[in-house]
């Protein structure tokens, strides 16, 4: 079945199972490598894109159902002025490691920074439950917290 | 760009964990035409809503439909809004807008409060209400409350509507009384106006599945509760009210140790398991730990006139 949607700004169509998840569709036929394939239960985050902005587990989704909407990945947001602060702290921090959810982690963050929910150390916690087998959290919640506010959040 | 022109990696079970069968796929546009493919397939379709439980299952092949059917694509059913004493809610409302709703936060705090703690963000942007409901988990956290709360179920089909008590709606873990041509439409809450509710649970991470949890409605005159309604999850096959501790709550003090007495009647109500997540005698414990909080947290709510 062939299904249409805008992908990073751009429309693509392509040709899918019915079965087909969108984890799969962007990683193996449209070559959208960030987008990680983790636990394929909705659990850990690391296939998180943004369906029309807001972040969704694109293992959890059937990519026919994205038909005529919009899907973003780190790709689309790389000229985005928010997106670029939101990396820089991410670096200064040290809020990386091996790497396999710091894509999941920046759209997750950067839908939860456009929206302004951080106002807080512990919204960032509740917004961003994405896992990370690394780093242990506290630099990524730093850059995420210090991206909202300016300030570092211990 | 037509994506035909890249040639295709083949997705099979070897590079990535697919759905290992083949399906019909509906989307209709409109009830109508949900009703009539229930119809026609009964208990050969799952409907499709957030996909949050139903994908998980079917990578995991612990269900195998002939037909799914996606209802994420009709319109109206996708609402919360206030109809005199009560919040009528559409079945496909996100979770996430369950949690954004001032309506829920004020006069339905213990939904709120279950919703904030149920899975991450994303799965909040995806799940909705009415799955969380037929999924029937003995853990669905929007039960408890919605019990409390005297929630009505509108079960719609081709030959018209039908509405049942939410706690006459569960049979057992992933049971209803949803008949195959089926379709949870509307989840009717009333609203608490003389009490206040608040809903508790345990879980060994935030985001995970409850371990036990409990909802609790009370309204209190002069210190003495008037009126009580427990809920309990994850303690028996199906979320249940705990009727006979309700009655025993009635005319105590609430700040008194007659309430601790009271709650020892709960151990006679539920009938929890040792599984993976804890254990029976745990989760005896702990329910009415959690149903002591949640008392207090609703009392404190209907003192201060504050909610969330």
């Amino acid at each position: 079945m062939r299904v249409e949607f805008i992908l990073n700004g751009r429309k693509v169509a392509v040709d899918v199972e019915p079965s087909e998840t969108l984890l799969n569709t962007l990683r193996f036929k449209l070559r959208v490598k960030s987008v990680k394939r983790g636990c394929e239960r909705g659990e850990c985050g690391s296939c998180t894109i943004l369906l029309d902005g807001q972040p969704v587990t694109s293992c959890m989704l059937l990519t026919l159902q994205v038909e005529g909407r919009e899907v973003t990945t780190v790709e689309g947001l790389e000229k985005d002025d928010l997106f670029k602060k939101l990396v820089d702290y991410f670096i200064e921090e040290g809020a990386i490691q091996c790497g396999f959810c710091t894509p999941g982690i920046l759209l997750t963050a950067w839908a939860g920074l456009k929206q302004g929910r951080f106002k807080s150390v512990d919204d960032v916690r509740e917004y961003v439950a994405n896992l990370c087998r690394c780093t242990g959290y506290v630099k990524i919640i730093n850059a995420i917290y210090k991206a909202a506010t300016g300030v570092a959040g211990r | 760009m037509v994506v035909s022109e890249i040639p295709p990696i083949n997705i099979t079970a070897r590079n990535t964990r697919i759905i290992p069968f083949e399906y019909e796929y509906y989307e209709p546009r409109s009830l109508k035409e949900v009703l009539e493919l229930l119809d026609r397939y009964g208990d050969q379709a799952r409907i499709l809503a957030g996909g949050t439980d139903l994908l998980v299952k079917m990578k995991a092949r612990l269900v195998e439909p002939r037909v799914v059917i996606n209802v994420k694509k009709i319109d109206g059913l996708r609402y919360i809004v206030e109809d005199g004493e009560q919040v009528r809610i559409g079945a496909l409302t996100r979770l996430r807008d369950v949690e954004n709703s001032e309506l829920v936060k004020k006069y339905i705090p213990a939904l709120h409060d279950a919703v904030k703690s149920m899975g991450s963000i994303q799965i909040r942007n995806m799940a909705t209400i009415g799955g969380n409901l037929c999924n029937a988990s003995p853990a669905a956290d929007t039960a408890p409350p919605l019990l409390v709360h005297n929630a009505k179920v509108v079960l719609s089909s081709v030959g018209g509507d039908r509405v049942l008590p939410l706690a006459e709606f569960f049979k057992g873990p992933g049971l209803t009384m949803l008949k195959p041509n089926e379709l949870l439409r509307e989840i009717i809450v009333e609203k608490s106006i003389a009490g206040s509710s608040a809903f508790k649970k345990v879980s060994r991470v935030a985001v995970d599945l409850a371990i036990a949890s409990a909802a609790v409605y009370v309204e209190v005159e002069d210190g003495f509760i008037r009126n009580a309604r427990i809920a309990l999850g994850s303690v028996a096959p199906k979320p249940l009210r705990a009727v006979k501790t309700e009655s025993l709550l009635r005319g105590l003090r609430i700040d008194s140790r007659e309430v601790l007495n009271a709650l020892k009647t709960i151990d006679e109500e539920i009938s929890p398991i040792t599984d993976v997540r804890s254990t029976a005698e745990y989760r005896r414990y702990a329910s009415k730990v959690l149903v002591l909080d949640a008392l207090e947290v609703a009392y404190a709510r209907l003192k201060g006139g504050v909610h969330g």
